[in-house]
């Protein structure tokens, strides 16, 4: 059943994300001061809006495994953070090359930026604390509290450029920013595929942490046979 | 079409394809060694059951 929903998203996303592109290279007309770089919009703010979820997610899930000790919400708070990270990077990295070209530089110690870094570092030293412990319940324990401390910056690093002031531009949607009507329908359209694309790939991580939990129960089993 | 700035436009997209492309990669890899794993633990437990 989860195999076949994979196929579907996957291929909603591959449909959405042709149209997108092409809409993206051959449709849209260029920003007047920024040139082609522009483009990377659209896929630096739905990366990091996919990552955002997927720290919402891993708080959830965390939060549940704490209340209910259901190894199903460690599962996925793991899939999520993972999947997450990866966006995270994504949103960092075209972040920076955009910067060199608009800003001039690769990098700047702002708020936002500086508050970005610190939830890549944070959410990266999560997956590397479950790694250093090996009894299942600790683990699982430790981890959902880290991921509760961790997701305390998300907030900082969402409305950092509100707070204060900031290299890093205004949101373009709601106060302060600006799209045009065609480029702000290409970019939500591109939210919903780099959206399902981040899905797809939790789906697969939480399979693969499934088959890891049942590893752990096969080893027990075996040490009571032995 | 405006060509200022490509080159940097193309690092951006191909970044974000090659940061994804290697998650895919360590998923792909991990899945092999999961099933891997699986498989030699079951068997084992056969054949210690067997015995």
């Amino acid at each position: 059943m989860r195999e076949k929903l994979i196929y579907v998203l996957a291929t909603a996303a591959s449909l959405l994300l042709a149209r997108n592109l092409a809409m993206i290279f051959l449709h849209l007309p260029d920003e007047a001061s920024q040139g082609m770089i522009y483009r990377i919009i659209f896929f630096h703010v739905p990366a990091w809006w996919t990552a955002m979820l997927g720290a919402i997610v891993a708080l959830v899930a965390s939060v549940l495994f704490l209340v209910k000790k259901d190894f199903r919400h460690d599962s996925l708070a793991v899939a999520a953070t993972e999947v997450g990270l990866a966006f995270l990077t994504i949103g960092l990295v075209t972040g920076t090359i955009w910067a060199r070209i608009i800003w001039g530089i690769w990098w700047t110690w702002d708020a936002r930026l500086t508050s970005a870094l610190i939830c890549w570092i944070l959410y990266g030293g999560y997956l590397i604390l479950r790694r250093t412990v090996d009894e299942p319940t600790q683990r699982a324990t430790l981890a959902a509290v880290y991921s509760i401390f961790a997701f305390v910056d998300v907030p900082i690093v969402w409305f950092s450029i509100r707070w204060w002031r900031t290299q890093h531009p205004q949101p373009v949607f709601g106060q302060g920013g600006f799209l045009e009507a065609d480029m702000k329908s290409t970019l939500l359209w591109n939210f919903l595929a780099v959206g399902l694309i981040g899905v797809i790939l939790l789906l697969i991580r939480l399979q693969q942490e499934e088959n890891l939990r049942e590893i752990d129960a096969l080893r027990r089993e075996t040490h009571a046979i032995s | 079409m405006d060509t200022r700035n490509f080159t940097f436009m193309f690092y951006g997209f191909l970044a974000a394809w090659l940061i994804l492309v290697l998650y895919v990669v360590t998923l792909v890899s991990r899945e092999r060694r999961i099933k891997q794993e699986m498989k030699s633990l079951r068997s084992m437990i056969e054949d210690r059951g067997h015995a």
